[in-house]
């Protein structure tokens, strides 16, 4: 069983969803990233999703436009990042990795070669935003042959009618994504959310996690309550970023502003 | 599905968009719905013989097509006298989008999209502009169709092109300055498609180029090519024979598509793209996407880009806006693999230079983007013998750029 059915199961027979927390990789620079992801599972993340730097991030909002550009300003690379897994998946053999970042990088690195070294530095999944089903042969055989689940996002444009499509092209879980915008932007009503997760469980049987907008340990909480799991980014992106000094730079205080977060989130997923 | 058509080059693209292994939909899952609900708008309208009835009436009435065929004949003299024999240098004509209202061959393919964004029953108009031209051309047709219309434009962009600002304001139109990124082109359409993504309701985003995810390419290069319809067809009046050579300027490839495409099966027709090569192709300043780039994904569609080796996009950099872009879109990739089309490459000085030239000697004060044409054609004529016939695209004119050009002459205004 991969890591994320495994932990998706665990949970499960602990009777609650997952908070899964998103930073991205080398923000604001390689050491302190690392630091952020290996004090993530013990302030309570279930799932890790390290986001791929990227210059175009079409689907992000401002926080993470500016957390990519922070991480390319230090040398962030597709390489750097893989890396940076292995040296996290040295020390934790169960919390599930997520790459999620934009095609191109991952072109250049070349797709064959990519899903290889993903899977042996220890990702779990992937999630590229600007390949939808349309695309799927450019990845998935690769993704699969690897062993790296394939998480696709499903966003309240995608009606019935495509939504089939959608989730066969899905592995691992799905990322339901809660309003129609970029990353951060605005907030999802708890009533959205009440309709959307039960017209996806009709046409699956893996787990829901929801994301884009969710800041809050209450927001969270909902989610996690609603769906399989609730998604965290954006909020803590923030608290990294306003927790820097006037060039960028890490402070001593940054990683841990950014776990007593996880921990207040955690909490909430947890009914504390 | 990466094997070249067979008999023709106007086939493409195939049903998932695709020319070759270029183009495709690379789009997050929020816009693909509206993607695919554009696309199938576009396939009904193509049918409806009353939306091209409409389209050609407004192409008539307001906009001034047919443009005119135009000999270039003292530009041709000119260039005889500094060919190196008697029997060398072309005949050179130009076709005149830049006598289109609004100055350039945008508004052709706006036209086309903002009826098509009616008939999608869509309220709200965005798009992104680099020079300004595509931004001025969509904030003309939504005064005129009385539709809101917000224009993204690089912050860096908005500074120096201070004059179409101005007049897409004076359209009605909000300006809005993107300051991520480096803000110029690139990261305005990031922004146009990240305002899209959280507006699908009723919103449709005009693109300028023939670039972005599928059918954006292939439709823009449909409206676009009532240019090379034209053309054509002039051509046979004036001359009784298609043209030697095209030549046109490529930034994303509009108005270049818009000539080329009706004439891609001639195959005596050779092609001439001419991409923006700023201050050298040798150096790290130039927008030659095709010349330099390799092929990568960005804003929708699989084409060649300028990139690192990481797959980061890199800044281009031209003396004109309009060229300022590190992609190119997807049917010129796939035209440059097969060899259908060469693209070659101009610099900031041959363009300005050109853009002198052709003031002085024929009386029409092109925009810098075409310039880049015009130096291909000022290098390739005096080879050519004397009588083959070049047919340029000349699609903007050079009102816009005055200022640029001054500055870069040392004239203070």
């Amino acid at each position: 069983m991969s890591r994320i059915a495994a932990k998706f199961a665990a949970l499960k027979a602990e009777g609650r969803g997952a908070l899964v927390t998103y930073l991205q990789g080398f923000d604001p620079d390689r050491e302190t990233s690392l630091a952020l992801l290996r004090g993530l599972p013990e302030a309570g993340a279930d799932l890790l999703e390290v986001g791929v730097p990227f210059t175009d991030p079409m689907a992000d909002g401002p926080s993470i436009q500016r957390a990519a550009q922070r991480a390319l300003k230090v040398g962030a690379t597709l390489p750097g990042v893989l890396e940076l897994v292995r040296a996290f998946r040295a020390g934790d053999g169960t919390t599930p990795v997520i790459l999620m970042g934009y095609y191109n990088p991952i072109l250049a690195y070349g797709v064959d070669r990519f899903c290889t070294d993903a899977a042996a530095a220890g990702v779990d999944g992937l999630i590229v935003v600007d390949v939808p089903p349309e695309e799927a042969g450019e990845i998935e055989p690769q993704a699969r042959a690897a062993g790296l689940d394939l998480i696709r996002l499903v966003a309240p444009t995608t009606d019935d009618a495509r939504l089939p499509r959608v989730l066969a092209a899905t592995s691992g879980f799905v990322y339901y994504v809660s309003i129609t915008g970029i990353t951060g932007t605005r907030s999802a009503t708890a009533a959205s959310l009440e309709e959307a997760v039960p017209r996806i469980r009709k046409h699956t049987d893996l787990p829901i996690a929801i994301g884009f907008g969710i800041r809050t340990p209450q927001q969270a909480g909902e989610a996690a309550r609603l769906a399989d799991g609730a998604v965290v980014g954006t909020a803590l992106v923030d608290t990294l970023a306003a927790s820097l000094d006037e060039e960028g730079r890490a402070r001593p205080e940054t990683v841990g502003l950014v776990l007593e977060q996880v921990r207040a989130l955690a909490g909430a997923v947890r009914g504390r | 599905m990466n094997k070249p058509l067979p008999n023709s080059y106007r086939q493409g693209p195939d049903s998932q968009g695709r020319f070759g292994q270029f183009g495709g939909r690379f789009v997050a899952e929020t816009l693909m719905p509206l993607i695919l609900e554009v696309e199938q708008a576009y396939e009904a309208a193509k049918r409806d013989p009353s939306f091209d009835a409409e389209w050609r009436r407004l192409l008539t009435h307001y906009v001034g097509r047919p443009s005119p065929l135009w000999f270039a004949e003292r530009l041709t003299a000119h260039l005889r006298a500094n060919s190196a024999r008697e029997d060398l240098g072309a005949k050179v004509y130009f076709k005149r989008d830049e006598l289109n209202h609004t100055g350039a061959h945008k508004i052709n393919a706006v036209l086309g999209q903002i009826l098509l964004a009616k008939r999608m029953g869509k309220t709200r108009i965005i798009a992104e502009t680099g020079a300004g031209q595509h931004g001025v051309a969509t904030a003309t047709v939504c005064a005129l169709f009385d539709l809101p219309c917000t224009v993204f434009m690089g912050a860096t962009d908005v500074e120096r092109q201070q004059p179409n600002v101005f007049r897409m304001k004076l359209l009605g139109a909000e300006v809005m300055p993107v300051t991520s990124g480096a803000a110029t082109l690139k990261d305005a359409m990031n922004e146009a498609l990240r305002y899209w993504v959280a507006n699908v309701e009723d919103t449709y985003y005009c693109i300028g180029t023939v670039a972005g995810p599928h059918p954006y390419p292939v439709m823009v290069r449909d409206f676009q090519s009532v240019i090379g319809e034209e053309a054509k067809q002039q051509m046979m009046a004036a001359e009784g024979r298609l043209p030697d050579s095209l030549v046109a300027a490529i930034g994303g490839g509009s108005n270049a598509m818009g000539l080329f495409y009706p004439f891609l099966d001639d195959a005596d027709v050779r092609m001439y793209g001419v991409e923006a090569a700023g201050h050298g192709v040798e150096t790290e300043q130039h927008a030659a996407s095709l010349t330099k780039g390799r092929p990568g994904v960005l804003h929708g569609n699989r084409t060649y880009l300028l990139q690192d080796a990481h797959g980061q996009i890199t800044e281009a950099h031209s003396i004109s806006a309009g060229l300022d872009y590190p992609g190119v879109g997807p049917e010129h990739s796939w035209l440059h693999e097969l060899g259908r089309v060469q693209y070659v490459s101009a610099t900031d000085d041959e363009a300005l230079a050109a853009f002198q030239l052709c003031s002085k000697l024929e009386g029409i004060i092109p925009a810098l983007e075409p310039a880049h044409a015009l130096a291909h054609v000022i290098r390739m004529a005096p080879q050519l013998p004397r009588d083959e016939i070049v047919l340029m695209n000349l699609c903007g004119r050079g009102d816009k750029d005055i200022f640029t050009v001054a500055k870069h002459l040392g004239v203070e205004m």
